[in-house]
């Protein structure tokens, strides 16, 4: 156990990536801050997928409750994206929803979701569609209470379909290099416009295309870290001190960098052209950078820090 | 008058009407088929070279396009079935018998060929049998062969896929056959000879680069916490007891996790510079981190690896490499560096039966072996002593001289007791006896015989084999570590217990090994990022294995 | 699904006194197990969920053996499995009494 367990209480060595949602939020939280609600013992389980001879799970796929973070209350979501690839079933999003609703009584400093998921779980499509509109609705009122709500995105499902969404939606996001963000998947898009279009294989056209990299650059993502739950617990702590207003003047601001951002971009044909256009000197580099020089590269690109996704 | 000149006057006809076709020794791309109808002839032995990586596979669409009125009952004898082409030809009738060696991708569609008697089939070989033959009585009259580039004269620069090039060639140019090279490119100077223009006949410059499949890239992401436990037994119970220095490791996942322990867990046991020193192995990714922390002194390898190009060429220390800086591959010498130079040979298996038989065919496939039953071999041949080949020897010996003894090469199953979809690994009857029955083969596709045989490693523990003194207990020896399989909880457990108080099975605790140590914290690296990190950015992974 | 469960008597109770316990993920090949310290000291139950039918007797040696190996004693322990191979139930199993006991 010496292994397992120091690995995952040591937030510099525990990789985000390969840790379970679990790990995340205990490793992420001052120690022993973590509370959940509805945790395990109380199985909550989704009420669908025995239908179709599917295991469920006694979280259904998401952990949630309050911790504190350098001493100052939060409350956390984390979805588990290797049950049901995270996917937002009725439990799940209900849970997250509820989470989201009690910010509004409790206060916190921040609400942190810790996203990794493929969108809505296809077993449940209506509860989990009503999920994400609800979780919308609800990070709307949570910003305009005040609240910051700050999205991490570094797991092996991505934030994808109504996860990329929600992201949308949120105050301030840190992306892994692993971590991807976008609506439709490579798959979906290979599907339906063909491998020509987009070559689901290409892992490294999809990193370019949806990865953590490329939305830090085009300032779809407002920190970018390494690998670690230190680095992300950094980050956090960092975008809950500078979140953006929630007032029309924002929304306005947002509107126009992306109508920009469509003029700019709209013919390129890879990310790669982007990044030059960006004025990123050898774009072709970025892909082999290591984060300090990600960092310095970020730092010369003026486009990365806004509010527009 | 007797005859003596009438090969080589039959292959002068044949070049002399290749070279219609041809500007000197250069053929376009587009007259390729030209070019094949005219230097065949029906009947003919062809090596159309198809490797374990590199396929000639500009020339196999030109043979497949030929006219089997004029290009018709080859006998193709090649190591690997590995293009729909190397068996599209054998439905027109170009091609009817076949000798090989392995034919991993289309082992489902060469089995459907053979029950249907559509293919004449010779044998399946180990590479050496083949590589053999093609020197006593499979030698072919026509090698259509792979490179990178070529000058105008033919000199060939074969790149780090050397592989099976240069025995093909020689078998065939040497004995009065043509040999025809595509390439990717036709240069002024090629950067090293690989093999020199007077064994080249034409050149054809390809439409496309030839194709390598990255055969043995083991993404660290996917291993497991109970291969881990596997590699942490192998590592304390058989390379460290027996001092294992060199030794050919296995393409699964089990042999990449050791690969990977070395530099953490092997180092914490102290084994450095004591185990894993010399090796005949492709260049593997996941051997960069020991290559790294200084574990490994070289290694031969068989073939190359896809991505691998610019750390063998910053490592000319480890590799064997030309004076052009890249890698030199050799599949034929490196193969017989794993038989006879190596002390152990490790790998994993689909299928082992009671008695340690073991194969990878399953119901409808026939893989072939390529070069696993050479290396999994012992070979009596041998004659100088090792520190571990004689310590198996005398574990091994029950009765005779003890003058007399001689060693014995180790050779470990590495297995998981379930594979994939709960598939149980130990079985009573393997299903190469029914495949052999249902499509008649002479010789049942046994991949390693019992007899050869040391060790198998599960996680339940580790059975050796050499210390079994009758069937039966090499049975219970057998059933002792094969879990929760039908043959595992067949076993009997009080023969189980004496087998274990008396080492010949040995669990993870009674190594000191805690199984739930078994983390993936121990990999030197997690993911394929980790390995292009520790070789300093110098291996660039093909695209299917990146997230970033 | 198949439902299965399976009740043994120990000869002792596990030792330390957390009171639950989670580990593992339901996913392909792997499973989750939820350990409850809420039974009597000398019994240890074990509900099983599985999307897989027929390995009864499987489950039933690899949970004996673990209930020999580790006397549990006071645990309810329920699982969903999601098509794990007998090893991987097992070190799941002994990872999750370990994590009871600290």
């Amino acid at each position: 156990m010496a292994g397992a367990h120091a690995a995952s209480t040591d937030p510099d060595a525990l990789s985000w990536y390969e840790a379970t949602a679990r790990q995340r939020v205990v490793a992420l939280a001052d120690p022993g801050s973590f509370q959940e609600f509805l945790p395990p013992t109380e199985r909550r389980m989704s009420p669908h997928l025995p239908l179709f001879d599917l295991p469920r799970a006694f979280d259904d796929g998401i952990v949630v409750g309050r911790a504190a973070l350098d001493g100052k209350p939060v409350l956390v979501a984390a979805q588990e994206g290797r049950f049901m690839g995270g996917a937002f079933g009725e439990i799940h999003g209900a849970k997250l929803v509820g989470l989201l609703r009690a910010a509004l009584t409790l206060k916190p400093a921040a609400v942190l979701i810790l996203f990794d998921t493929g969108g809505v779980r296809l077993q449940e499509a209506n509860a989990g569609e009503t999920a994400i509109a609800e979780t919308m609705r609800a990070i709307v009122d949570v910003r305009a209470a005040g609240i910051p709500v700050i999205g991490l995105i570094g797991g092996r499902a991505g934030c994808y379909g109504g996860g990329g969404l929600i992201a949308g939606t949120c105050s301030r996001l840190a992306v892994s290099e692993g971590g991807r963000i976008s609506v439709s998947g490579p798959e979906v898009i290979e599907t339906n416009k063909g491998a020509e279009e987009f070559d689901s294989r290409d892992r490294a056209l999809v990193w370019r295309t949806m990865g953590g990299k490329h939305r830090r650059l085009i300032g779809g993502a407002d920190a970018f870290c390494t690998d670690s739950v230190s680095a992300f617990r950094e980050a956090a702590l960092d975008l809950i001190g500078r979140a953006p207003a929630f007032d029309l003047a924002t929304l306005e601001a947002e509107q126009a960098r992306l109508e920009s951002r469509i003029a700019r971009f709209g013919d390129c044909r890879d990310a790669t052209e982007i990044w030059a256009r960006l004025g990123v000197n050898d774009s072709e580099a970025v892909p082999a950078m290591d984060t300090r020089a990600f960092d310095e590269t970020v730092s010369r690109v003026r486009e990365a820090d806004h509010d527009a996704r | 008058m007797t005859q003596w000149r009438g090969e080589r006057e039959a292959r002068d006809a044949r070049i002399a009407a290749g070279r219609a076709h041809a500007d000197g020794k250069v053929v376009p791309a587009d007259a390729v088929v030209d070019l094949l109808e005219a230097v065949l002839r029906p009947g003919d032995r062809v090596c159309l070279e198809g490797d374990n990586q590199k396929q000639a596979d500009c020339l196999a669409r030109g043979l497949a396009a030929c006219d089997p009125g004029k290009v018709h009952d080859l006998h193709m004898v090649q190591s690997g079935i590995v293009l729909p082409e190397h068996l599209d030809v054998f439905e027109t009738g170009i091609a009817k018998r076949l000798d090989y060696s392995y034919s991993g991708p289309q082992g489902a569609r060469i089995a459907k060929m053979l029950y249907g008697g559509q293919i004449q089939l010779g044998a399946v070989h180990t590479y050496l049998e083949l590589f053999a033959r093609y020197f006593v009585d499979l030698t072919p009259n026509v090698a259509l062969i792979a490179g990178v580039s070529a000058d105008r004269d033919g000199n060939l620069y074969t790149g780090p896929n050397t592989e099976d090039t240069p025995t093909v060639v020689e078998a065939t140019a040497f004995k009065n056959g043509v040999v025809i090279a595509q390439v990717n490119q036709i240069v002024d100077t090629v950067p090293r000879v690989d093999i020199p223009g007077d064994r080249i006949d034409f050149v054809v410059e390809a439409d496309t680069p030839f194709y390598v499949e990255p055969l043995f890239t083991r993404d660290p992401a996917a291993m497991t916490e109970t291969q881990i436990l596997i590699a942490m037994m192998a590592i304390k119970g058989i390379y460290s007891e027996y001092g294992i220095r060199r030794l050919n490791h296995g393409i699964g996942f089990g042999t990449a996790a050791i690969e990977l322990l070395l530099p953490t867990y092997g180092e914490k046991l102290g084994l450095k510079g004591q185990i894993c020193t010399h090796w005949a192995l492709n260049p593997h990714p996941t051997l960069i981190p020991a290559i790294e922390s200084g574990w490994v002194q070289q290694v031969h390898c068989f073939g190359s690896e896809v991505g691998m190009d610019r750390y063998i060429r910053a490592r000319p220390d480890i590799f064997f490499t030309g004076a052009d800086g890249s890698l030199r591959s050799n599949r034929a010498f490196c193969q017989t560096a794993g038989l006879y130079a190596c002390d152990m040979f490790i790998g994993a298996t689909l299928q082992i039966d009671l008695m340690g038989h073991s194969s990878t065919i399953t119901q409808s496939r026939v893989a072939g072996f390529g070069g696993a039953p050479n290396m999994g071999s012992d070979p009596h041949g041998r004659r100088h002593p090792s520190d571990p080949w004689m310590k198996a020897g005398r574990e091994g010996q029950i009765v005779g001289d003890p003058a007399l003894m001689r060693g014995r090469k180790l050779v470990v199953q590495l297995v998981e007791t379930f594979g994939e979809k709960l598939v149980p690994t130990f079985v009573e009857k393997l299903d190469a006896l029914e495949l052999a029955k249902k499509i008649g083969l002479e010789l049942a596709p046994v991949m390693i015989y019992a007899d050869d045989v040391t060790h198998i490693v599960t996680e339940e523990g580790i059975a050796n084999l050499l210390l079994c003194r009758d069937a039966d207990e090499r049975e219970q020896a057998i059933r002792g570590v094969a879990g929760y399989t039908d043959v595992g909880r067949g076993r009997d457990r009080a023969k189980v217990e004496e087998l274990r108080a008396r080492g010949v099975i040995r669990r993870p605790e009674d190594l000191g090994i805690e199984p739930l140590d078994a983390d993936r914290a121990l990999l030197a690296a997690k993911s394929i990022k980790d390995l292009v990190h520790w070789s300093g950015g110098l291996y660039e992974p093909p695209a299917k294995f990146r997230n970033w | 699904m198949e439902s299965l469960t399976f009740r043994h008597t120990t000869q002792k109770p596990l030792p330390g006194s957390v009171p639950n316990a989670i580990t593992g993920v339901v996913a392909s090949g792997n499973l989750e197990i939820l350990l409850e310290r809420v039974l009597p000291p000398d019994a240890c139950e074990v509900a099983i969920e599985t999307p897989i039918a027929g390995y009864g007797p499987v489950w039933e040696a690899v949970v004996a053996d673990f209930v020999a190996r580790a006397q549990p004693g006071g645990l309810r322990i329920s699982i969903n499995d999601g098509g794990a191979r007998p090893d991987t139930v097992s070190l799941r199993l002994l990872q999750g009494a370990r994590l009871m006991e600290a």
